[in-house]
């Protein structure tokens, strides 16, 4: 076990664990935003650099801090590690400039955005963004296209995470699906527009993090916040068939995979389960699903709830009701 | 005359084959090596000759190769960087085209001392007539025994390839080399773990510059101390300076460390002075990545010491009013020349060559090339200059690997001392077109 010390808070955690996994732990007013970084898959994360931290105290053997500000997604802590987030001026700083970075390119067309709502960036530049734009330049701009008859790929609006290619790379065969070009004219794509035919390409929709992967089965059906998230389950031969089912009225509009808290998907599921199962006879209903404390449904009726873990609670101060509810 | 150590043969005829090149004492250090010296033995004479790797980090070449794991039963690389892109730098391009068969043994003594029984160089895609060279002294030294199995009849097995690359400046960084080796796209790796723990297909590995790698010859046969002697203080040895631009005598010198940089620029011996008689105004001293320096800063260090070629001197003063020696690429600049134009131009390569992974680089290189796209042709405002300071300063330091900083760092030093020439671009946008230029700092 370790000592990390983040923002203040100290946390004792498992050697290997790396600074965003801790901040984790700690709670979501220490972690540091993620929107590349994707706890189920492997080498994900160091991309899009929002989850900078400064290490001001490097270990207790070499207290020496560390130069740079570094990715907390892919930084191993040390023991008696100092790690600065919300609390350092460089970082704060640093993230403005990349939610910046980010948004340079992207459209902003949350209006008619299936996304919307639930989208990553949203959330990002309204808590790390300035409110208004530098730059004058006309945005890039590509063609949609459709990778399958089921996804659509609007690479507009995409942030380069590379959080598909990883899903396409770790959890599909025959990888057909990647990155085309270089630098700012990078595209996420499938080469010369192939359809990936894959029980599990469904899952590159619930890993992106913006609005550029597309479940063509929901397109434009109903806003995110006007449907209600259930947790279903049924018996797949491909999968657990453990999703959520998005309710408006008694029509199921949509079936995703389950998100955890940092609205990452927890189980991967297949796309028989995604795209065919939906009828509410298909399917099990359990519960309201828990819904990430940034998402807009969760101003209404949900809450996020926590379990506490196993971190030492003593430090932690507990949240007031008034604060779970902001 | 400056001594010569890489390039003491250079002019003789025919050093280029192998027969020319034996005859001048080649590949003398490989016997020294293989039969009298222990893999440890060369690690410590490479750390006591003080030589720091020549691709333009300057890191100490002895620790780099002691940091290297040495797991049981794991095998380990060597990799020659000779994906040289630095704009401004071509000293390996005629290392490698001149003398292949020094880079060839410098290899064979490297890949002793670091116990890799396969090594490569990588060589950038738009050096194609050199791959043939080293094809051919590679085969030379195959047949005269020095390659192969059993070198020498030490026991020692070595394979060399040459390993083309297609033309991407990003593969000149080492993680992004090794991924492109692999065959892979070239994007740079996230560090740690570094390649001396996981380098080539997971195995510990040392990428060395041509340079860096050519220089361990000499300090095998001569020992370190004598390569320490040369130099000064902790730039030892010699420095291959790729020198273009305004000056009469442009091409590749091989200087000792601790000449005077304005002996190198308007001695006879190097750069012969400013063409045409102009004056001096600016200097990019190693490569287009490092800041850019005035005239009056490029000779004497701020506080009025005379400026050297060596690492510590043109580093002194930090970023502020020094520079860094770099890979050598020496770009001079007269007073004709147009510094936002200059910057326009390296903006445009680095926006180019990003690799596009993360994302203050990929966005930050190509918001830049627009906003001076935009000031250059009359169109910019004071805001845009103040803006494009904002924008580097976003990039420096938070890119996964040092493209990021090489794009921010020209940038940065060209507005720190240049931004009167900025400003009356954007305030008389007319007088451009008469190719008039403005200074803000003394010209010599």
């Amino acid at each position: 076990m370790a000592k990390v010390t983040i923002d203040g808070i100290e946390i004792e955690v498992p050697e290997g664990t790396t600074i965003l996994q801790a901040a984790r732990l700690i709670g979501p007013e220490v972690a540091p935003p993620a929107m590349c970084y994707h706890s189920k898959l492997k080498t994900s994360g160091g991309y899009c650099r929002t989850c900078l931290v400064e290490v001001t105290k490097g270990s207790e053997k070499d207290p020496r801090p560390m130069p740079k500000l570094v990715p907390s997604c892919r930084t191993t802590i040390m023991d008696g590690m100092e790690v600065g987030n919300k609390s350092s001026a460089k970082v704060v700083e640093a993230r403005k400039g990349v939610v910046e970075f980010l948004l340079l390119n992207h459209p902003l067309d949350c209006p008619i955005c299936d996304q919307a709502g639930e989208c990553h960036l949203q959330d990002l530049s309204y808590e790390n963004g300035t409110a208004k734009t530098r730059t004058d330049f006309e945005r890039r701009t590509f063609n949609k296209i459709d990778i399958g008859s089921k996804i659509q790929l609007h690479m507009t609006r995409c942030i380069l995470c590379y959080r598909c290619v990883k899903v396409a790379d770790q959890i599909t065969d025959k990888r057909i699906h990647g990155v085309l070009n270089r630098g700012e004219a990078s595209e996420i794509s499938t080469y010369i527009e192939n359809v990936v035919e894959n029980d599990f390409s469904g899952n590159v929709i619930d890993v992106c993090p913006v609005g550029a992967l597309t479940d063509k089965t929901f397109r434009f059906k109903s806003r995110v916040w006007f449907t209600k998230p259930m947790q279903a389950h049924r018996d797949c031969d491909k999968c657990t068939g453990k999703v959520n089912l998005w309710f408006k009225g008694e029509e199921v509009l949509r079936v995703t995979g389950r998100k955890d808290q940092w609205g990452e998907v927890e189980e991967f599921i297949c796309n028989t389960c995604r795209f065919d199962k939906k009828k509410t006879s298909d399917w099990t209903v359990e519960k309201p699903a828990p819904i990430n404390h940034h998402s807009v449904i969760s101003a209404n009726h949900y809450e996020v709830f926590v379990k506490p873990t196993e971190f030492k609670l003593n430090v932690v101060k507990p949240l007031s009701i008034e604060e779970k509810a902001n | 005359m400056g001594r010569k150590i890489l390039l003491k043969h250079i002019d003789e005829p025919g050093i280029q084959g192998y027969d020319t090149y034996r005859r001048t004492g080649g590949y003398a250090s490989v016997e020294k090596a293989v039969k009298t010296m222990t893999p440890e033995a060369i690690v410590e004479e490479v750390k006591k000759s003080g030589l720091r790797g020549r691709g333009g980090a300057g890191f100490p070449t002895g620790m780099k190769w002691s940091f290297l794991a040495k797991p049981e039963g794991v095998s380990r690389y060597l990799v020659c960087n000779a994906d040289e892109s630095e704009p401004g730098t071509f000293k390996d391009r005629y290392l490698m085209e001149k003398i292949p068969h020094l880079l060839i043994e410098g290899m064979i003594t490297s890949s002793f001392a670091l116990g890799a029984h396969t090594s490569y160089i990588y060589i950038r895609g738009e050096y194609f007539y050199i791959v043939n060279i080293l094809e051919k002294a590679i085969e030379e030294a195959y047949a005269n025994g020095w390659l192969g199995k059993n070198i020498l009849g030490s026991g020692y097995d070595l394979d060399l390839y040459v390993h083309v690359g297609a033309g991407a400046y990003i593969c000149g960084e080492e993680t992004a080399l090794l991924e492109s080796l692999e065959g892979k796209r070239g994007n740079p790796r996230i560090k740690p773990p570094f390649p001396a723990i996981k380098g080539l297909w997971e195995c510990p590995t040392v990428v060395n510059n041509v340079e860096t790698i050519a220089a361990v010859v000499p300090i095998v046969n001569d020992g370190g101390d004598a390569y320490a002697a040369v130099g000064i203080g902790r730039s030892t040895g010699t420095k291959l300076i790729s020198a273009s631009g305004h000056i009469n005598k442009p091409g590749v010198y091989e200087i000792e460390m601790g000449i005077t940089v304005e002996d190198f620029i308007y001695s006879d011996e190097y750069c012969g002075g400013i063409l045409n008689g102009k004056k001096l105004k600016a200097v990019v001293a190693g490569g287009s990545s490092v800041p850019i320096l005035p005239a009056d800063l490029i000779l004497k260090t701020a506080n009025g010491e005379n400026r050297l070629m060596s690492y510590e001197s043109l580093s002194d003063g930090g970023f502020a009013t020094g520079t860094m020696l770099g890979s050598g690429g020496f770009i001079v600049m007269d007073e004709t020349t147009s510094i936002v134009q200059n910057l326009h131009t390296f903006a445009r390569f680095y926006h180019h060559e990003s690799c596009g992974q993360c994302s203050p680089c990929r966005e930050g290189t190509a918001w830049m090339e627009k906003i001076l796209h935009k000031v250059l042709h009359g169109h910019g405002t004071l805001a845009d200059v103040d803006l494009l300071w904002e924008i580097q300063s976003k990039i420096e330091g938070n890119t996964i690997c040092p493209l990021g900083d090489a794009a921010a760092w020209p940038v940065a030093s060209a507005i720190r001392h240049f931004r009167l020439e900025f400003e009356e671009y954007v305030k008389n946008p007319a007088s451009i077109k008469e190719v008039k230029h403005y200074y803000n700092t003394q010209l010599v």
